[in-house]
């Protein structure tokens, strides 16, 4: 494999955020261009139909408690972030990612949890210890489903 | 193609360097600001008119239900030393009028701040030689309701004090960290972001006043810390243990972000 510029810039910064914050941050792998991440989790691409149905569950991922759309009835949607109707139109698929892997890599004040990051707050519940909410896979099934929400 | 090597996560590479300097260019949102006193609001006000008229009718309230029975245990004498509360209080009418307005309170005989439910624990080991009452117990639910509601309508006066300045002091900072899986903190929900809606239910202030409340989700009554366990699962946090110092200390924070409200006890939610 060829390493590109920006993975090589990659590996730079985070040695020094590392060495900064002299913490080993326990991370997953992607390469953060921009504002988004390019090139797919799992190296596959995701499945619209399975990301429908997961962002549908709203115990499990959560999406649903702070977006509208149409994966939720209105009235069980909340309100916290924008409505993701037509959010296909307005993101490419590069850019849901990295919103859905780590909105607070953008906002460090956003409510909007990092789904795919290795918990780093105090008093995580036994049962998600070092787990991120949601697995690569479903990351990119999400992603494949949102993308195809055109306007 | 060639199947792509798989990573562990411990290999790899978080890119916060990067991230920080598209963060400072993006518009951030702001850190959760306190309630001003002004915009104070019980969160009955964000309840539904069906909820809102339980609360307000005694004889449809389903918390006035364990009023009454506290004011039988009120009477009961307890424990080895066979002593009731109106024993040694009398009439509560008169001498719990304004009690739950001002605890959690600091209890110099401890060295700690008590919540009401904790008060009245010690009243049963120091003055009725009586076993301490669990966490949610309906004796002590129904003893707190009715210790409560002696107060119902006055405005919540935390005390001033040095030592409970120093567990609210505390207390603030619990409510500012954020905590578990989701990496919330109370402030994050209850601060900023009160006016909006969490799936269908409104997001209130977080208003501790109206405790013990009947809960129609938990068909029963229960207590501030059980609300506050709920919401601690809810951001996939460990919850404190029930009665630890940590959840004395939010309790304490919340009288003071919320003093000038009035007590409702019994209250009624959804
Ligand atoms: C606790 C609240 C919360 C949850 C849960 C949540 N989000 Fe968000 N989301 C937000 C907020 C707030 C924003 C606005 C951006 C910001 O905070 O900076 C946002 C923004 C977004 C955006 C960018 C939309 C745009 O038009 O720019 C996408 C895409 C998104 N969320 C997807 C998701 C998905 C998918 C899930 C579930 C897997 C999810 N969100 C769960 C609060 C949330
Ligand atoms: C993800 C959002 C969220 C977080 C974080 C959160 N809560 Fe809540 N809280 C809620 C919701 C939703 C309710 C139920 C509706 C309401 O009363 O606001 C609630 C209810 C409450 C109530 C009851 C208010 C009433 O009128 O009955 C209190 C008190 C409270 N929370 C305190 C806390 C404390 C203390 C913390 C931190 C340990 C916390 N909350 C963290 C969402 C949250």
């Amino acid at each position: 494999m060829r390493m590109t510029l920006a993975a090589a810039l990659l590996a730079v910064l985070a040695a020094e955020a590392a060495a900064q914050t002299g913490a080993p941050a326990p991370a997953l792998r992607y390469a953060v261009l921009g504002d988004t991440i390019a090139a797919s989790l799992t190296g596959q691409p995701g499945d619209a139909a399975r990301g429908a149905a997961l962002m549908g569950e709203r115990s499990r991922s959560l999406c649903a408690l702070c977006h509208a759309g149409p994966f939720a009835a209105p009235h069980f949607a909340g309100d916290i972030g924008p409505s993701l109707d037509g959010v296909g139109a307005r993101l490419s698929a590069a850019q849901i990612r990295l919103r859905v892997v780590d909105m607070r890599a953008l906002n460090p004040n956003s409510p909007m949890p990092s789904f795919h990051q290795v918990p780093d707050a105090p008093r995580v519940a036994a049962a998600w210890r070092d787990r991120p909410v949601l697995t690569a896979a479903e990351v990119e099934d999400i992603v494949a489903y949102l993308s195809s929400l055109g306007g | 193609m060639r199947p792509r090597p798989r990573l562990r996560w411990t290999e790899v590479v978080r890119a916060r360097a990067v991230v920080l300097a598209l963060a400072l260019a993006a518009p951030a949102a702001a850190e959760p600001v306190p309630i001003t006193p002004a915009e104070r609001r019980s969160g009955i006000t964000f309840a539904g008119p069906q909820t809102q008229g339980l609360q307000a009718d005694d004889t449809a309230n389903p918390g006035m239900l364990f009023v009454l029975d506290g004011a039988q245990l009120w009477q009961a004498p307890a424990g080895s030393a066979q002593r009731a509360c109106a024993d040694c209080h009398g009439a509560a009418e008169h001498s719990m009028r304004g009690v739950a307005a001002r605890y959690p309170a600091f209890d110099a005989a401890s060295g700690a701040a008590l919540d009401l439910s904790g008060r009245i624990n010690a009243c049963r080991t120091r003055h009725q030689d009586a076993p301490q009452l669990a966490s949610e117990e309906p004796g002590l639910l129904a003893l707190a309701a009715f210790v409560g509601f002696q107060s119902r309508g006055l405005p919540l006066a935390p005390p001033q004090d040095p030592p409970m300045a120093a567990v609210r002091k505390e207390g603030r900072r619990l409510y500012e960290t954020r905590m578990g899986q989701l990496r919330l903190s109370c402030a994050e929900c209850h601060d900023a972001l009160w006016a909006n809606r969490l799936g269908s239910s409104p997001i209130t202030q977080g208003q501790a006043g109206a405790y013990p409340i009947y809960r129609l989700e938990w068909q029963g009554l229960g207590s501030l810390q059980r609300r506050m366990r709920a919401c601690m699962s809810g951001v996939r946090a460990e919850p404190f243990a029930p009665g630890a110092p940590e959840f004395i200390a939010l309790e304490a924070y919340l009288a003071e972000r919320g003093a000038g409200l009035p007590v409702e006890t019994p209250g009624v939610r959804p």
